[in-house]
C-alpha cells in the first residue's frame, strides 16, 4: 500500500517560496508526472516527497505513515536524480547493486537483483564497465536500474530523460513507461519536457512559481486546461489565444472577433452571459480549427503570413485582428503568404479565457441536462 | 601538454632564470655537495681534527649502522625508530586522523561552531613555534600546568608528561600543532563531492561509516595519499620537539633532527658524522618525494 499524500506543503529558501502550499494524491502503481518550467519548484517537491529537504510546514504521508518528519530511508523510497549520481569509482555492477549491498542483502540475491534490472535496461553487457566508459545515455539508465533494483514501493524520478538526445529519448520514453507499468510502484516523475509527461503520465501535475495549478489524466490538461499559463504551456504549437467581445443580443451570446461573431455552445451560454460587453479571451489549439480554401458562410477571412510544411501537417502562422496564431492543416492544403484563406471555428472546441485572472470558465453542466 | 608557442626565444628564458639558479647553486647545490664530502671525512669544530679532518670513507656510515650499539638510545637506530613512533604518531593518526574526522563532521554544515573550531586549529598551526611551544611546557608543566591543574580537580593526580610521558607529549603536541593543513586539505576536499552522492547513499539507509567507506573514501583516495606523504615527510624532518624536551629524558624523544643536531652542533661538534647522518636524511627524504611525485603523476593519468 503505497499511496502518497502531499498536503499543504510549503518549502521556502531565504525568501524564494520554491514550493508554495502544494497539494497532491499519488494513488498506488500511479504514475504521476511535475511537470512545468524551469524553477518552478518540481525538484523541490520531489526532494520534499524523499526526505531530502524537510518541508517547512505541511505534511507528507506514505501509505498509511506520515512521513514528514522521517529521513529518507525509513519512508521505502528509491530515487533518481537529475544529475544521475553514479559513482564514478564504482562498476556500473556495483553502482546498481549498491542501495542492496548498503542494506547486507546476500551476494545471490543481489546479483540476481542487478542482473535483472540491468537487463530491464538494456544495459547487462556494460556491468563490467566504469561509468566514465560509457555515454550519457547509458548512464542515466544505470541510475533508473539502481532506483529500481532495490523494489521501494515509491520511485521518485528527476528528469531522468533529461540529458538523451532527441531519438533516444523518445525510444527511452517507451521503454520506461512499459518499465514502469511492469514494476507497479508509485511513480512521481519530473519533467519539464510536456510531450514526455503528456506521453507517459497517468495524470499530470502542472507547476509553476511553486504552485500546483493543474493536476488532472493528460487528455484533460490538454483539452481543458485550466488556465491560461497551462494551455500555452503544454501542446506543440501551444494554444491560441484570441481576444474578444461578449454580447447579448436578444437573449443569444455571442463573442465577436472583430466583425465575426463565435457562437459558444449552450453549456457555456450562461457563464459567458456575465461577461456581457466585457473582453474575454478565446482559446483554441491549432489542429482544431478548420482551413478552408473558398469562402464559406461560417468561416473568417484571414490572411496567411507564413507556411510550414512538418510532413504530417502544414502550420500556418495567420493574424486575426492583432493576434497571431497557428492553425495546422492537412499536408494536402495548398496556402501561400500573403493570400488569403478561410477559416472554421468549431464551437465545442473553443475555451473560454477570463482575460484578467487568466482563469477557464467553467462549463454549466446544468444547461445539458435541461 | 605540447609546448606551441614560445614567449620568449631559449636564450632570453636562460637570462630570466639565472637569478633563481644562482640561489638555488649558491644555498642549495653547494651545501648538499659540502655536506655530502664532509660525510667521508672527520671534521670536528675542536680539537686536531678541526684544521686538519681527514679522509676516512664510510666509517661515519659503519658508525651510524653499528649493529651492535645503533639501536641504543642516543644512537641513530634508536632516533630512527622514535621518529618512525613520531611520524606515525602524531601525522598519519594524529593530524590525517583529527583532520579528517572535524572536516567529516563538519561536512555541509555551516555556522558559529564550525567557524570556531576551524580558527582555534589554524591558528594553532600559524602561530609562531617557539610561541606554541613555551605555551606547551606551561601546560604540561607538573606543577603549575593548567593540564595537571585540571586533572588534580578531578582527582586523576598529577603525571609529569614531560618526564614519564615524553614521546606522547610531543606526539600530542605535533598533533595538535599540524592538524590545520590535513583538516583544510580534506574538507576541500570533501567540497568537491557532489551532495547528491550523499543523498544516493542516505536514500538506501546507508551508514555514515558506509557512507565514509564505500563513498568518501575512494573519492578522496588521492587526496589522503598527497596529505599523508607530506605530512609524513614535513613531521620526519621536524625540529619543534626540542622545544619542548630537548630530546630527552634520556634522548627518549630524540627524533633523528634532534640526533644530527646534537651530533653536529653539540658536544664534540663532529661535523663529518653530523654530515652522514644528514645524507641518510635526505636520501629518506628524497625517497618520499619521489612517492609522492609518483602518485600525483598515477592520479593524473586516470
Ligand atoms: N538549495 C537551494 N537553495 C536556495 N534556493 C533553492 C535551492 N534549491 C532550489 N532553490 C530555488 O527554488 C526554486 C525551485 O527550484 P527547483 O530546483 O525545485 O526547480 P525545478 O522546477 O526543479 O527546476 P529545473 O527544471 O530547472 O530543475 C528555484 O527558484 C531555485 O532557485
Ligand atoms: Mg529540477
Amino acid at each position: 500500500m503505497a499511496e502518497i499524500r502531499v498536503e499543504k506543503a510549503v518549502k521556502t529558501f531565504g525568501k524564494v517560496v520554491a514550493v508554495d502550499n502544494a497539494s497532491l494524491t499519488v494513488h498506488e502503481h500511479e504514475f504521476v508526472v511535475l511537470l512545468g518550467p524551469s524553477g518552478c519548484g518540481k525538484t523541490t517537491l520531489l526532494r520534499a516527497i524523499a526526505g531530502l529537504g524537510m518541508v517547512d510546514s505541511g505534511r507528507i504521508m506514505i501509505g498509511s505513515r506520515d512521513v514528514t518528519y522521517l529521513p529518507p530511508k525509513d519512508r521505502n523510497i528509491s530515487m533518481v536524480f537529475q544529475s544521475y549520481a553514479i559513482f564514478p569509482h564504482m562498476r556500473v555492477f556495483d553502482n546498481i547493486a549498491f542501495g542492496l549491498k548498503m542494506k547486507r542483502m546476500p551476494k545471490d540475491d543481489i546479483k540476481r537483483r542487478v542482473q535483472a534490472a540491468a537487463e530491464l535496461l538494456h544495459i547487462e553487457n556494460f556491468l563490467d564497465r566504469y561509468p566514465s566508459q560509457m555515454s550519457g545515455g547509458q548512464r542515466q539508465r544505470v541510475a533508473v536500474a539502481r532506483a529500481i533494483a532495490v523494489h521501494a514501493e515509491v520511485l521518485l524520478m528527476d528528469e531522468p530523460l533529461s540529458n538523451l538526445d532527441a531519438l533516444l529519448r523518445l525510444e527511452m520514453r517507451a521503454e520506461l513507461k512499459r518499465l514502469l507499468a511492469e514494476l507497479k510502484a508509485t511513480t512521481v516523475y519530473v519533467t519539464h519536457d510536456q510531450i514526455e509527461a503528456l506521453s507517459m503520465g497517468d495524470r499530470i501535475a502542472v507547476m509553476r512559481d511553486g504552485k500546483i495549478l493543474q493536476f488532472d489524466s493528460p487528455t484533460t490538461v490538454y483539452d481543458m486546461p485550466a488556465d491560461r499559463f497551462v494551455a500555452g504551456f503544454i501542446g506543440t504549437p501551444p494554444m491560441n489565444f484570441l481576444e474578444g467581445q461578449v454580447r447579448r443580443q436578444n437573449g443569444a451570446v455571442s463573442v465577436y472577433i472583430g466583425d465575426y461573431a463565435l457562437k459558444p455552445i449552450p453549456e457555456m451560454v450562461e457563464a459567458l452571459a456575465r461577461y456581457d460587453g466585457q473582453p474575454i479571451v478565446a482559446g483554441i489549439r491549432a489542429e482544431n480549427m478548420e482551413a478552408l480554401s473558398q469562402p464559406a458562410e461560417d468561416a473568417l477571412k484571414v490572411t496567411v503570413l507564413v507556411v510550414e510544411p512538418l510532413g504530417s501537417q502544414n502550420l500556418l502562422t495567420i493574424r486575426i485582428g492583432s493576434d497571431i496564431i497557428k492553425v495546422s492543416t492537412h499536408p494536402d492544403f495548398r496556402a501561400v503568404p500573403d493570400q488569403p484563406i478561410w477559416i472554421r471555428f468549431p464551437s465545442d472546441k473553443i475555451r473560454w479565457i477570463d482575460r484578467d485572472s487568466g482563469k477557464t470558465l467553467i462549463p454549466d453542466l446544468g444547461a445539458l441536462m435541461s | 601538454m605540447e609546448r606551441k608557442h614560445a614567449i620568449f626565444p631559449a636564450r632570453v628564458g636562460i637570462i630570466f632564470l639565472t637569478p633563481a639558479l644562482l640561489f638555488v647553486v649558491v644555498f642549495l647545490l653547494y651545501p648538499f655537495v659540502r655536506v655530502f664530502l664532509l660525510s667521508f671525512t672527520n671534521q670536528t669544530l675542536l680539537g686536531t681534527t678541526a684544521p686538519n679532518p681527514e679522509f676516512v670513507g664510510l666509517d661515519n656510515y659503519q658508525r651510524l649502522f653499528d649493529p651492535d650499539r645503533w639501536m641504543r638510545l642516543g644512537e641513530f637506530g634508536s632516533a630512527l625508530k622514535i621518529t618512525a613512533q613520531f611520524v606515525v604518531g602524531s601525522a598519519l593518526i594524529g593530524q590525517a586522523g583529527m583532520g579528517m574526522l572535524i572536516a567529516w563532521a563538519f561536512y555541509r554544515k555551516r555556522g558559529v561552531l564550525r567557524e570556531v573550531v576551524f580558527t582555534l586549529v589554524i591558528l594553532a598551526w600559524i602561530i609562531p613555534e617557539t610561541v606554541v611551544a613555551f605555551t606547551w611546557v606551561a601546560f604540561l608543566d607538573w606543577e603549575f600546568g593548567t593540564l595537571n591543574s585540571v586533572l588534580d580537580t578531578i582527582g586523576v593526580g598529577r603525571p609529569d608528561w614531560l618526564f614519564d610521558r615524553p614521546l606522547q607529549s610531543i606526539i600530542l603536541f605535533n598533533s595538535w600543532r599540524g592538524t590545520a593543513f590535513s583538516m583544510l586539505l580534506f574538507s576541500g576536499a570533501l567540497e568537491t563531492i557532489p551532495p547528491s552522492y550523499v543523498e544516493t547513499a542516505e536514500v538506501v539507509g546507508a551508514t555514515a561509516w558506509q557512507k565514509f567507506r564505500d563513498i568518501f573514501f575512494p573519492l578522496l583516495r588521492g587526496h589522503i595519499l598527497t596529505d599523508l606523504i607530506l605530512i609524513t615527510l614535513w613531521t620526519f624532518n621536524v625540529f619543534t620537539p626540542f622545544l619542548l624536551t630537548g630530546g630527552g629524558p634520556a634522548k627518549r624523544t630524540e627524533v633523528v633532527s634532534i640526533y644530527t643536531y646534537r651530533t653536529a652542533f653539540m658536544g664534540r661538534h663532529e661535523f663529518g658524522k653530523g654530515s652522514s647522518i644528514a645524507v641518510v636524511m635526505m636520501l629518506i627524504n628524497l625517497a618520499l618525494a619521489l612517492i609522492y611525485l609518483a602518485s600525483i603523476r598515477r592520479r593524473r593519468a586516470t
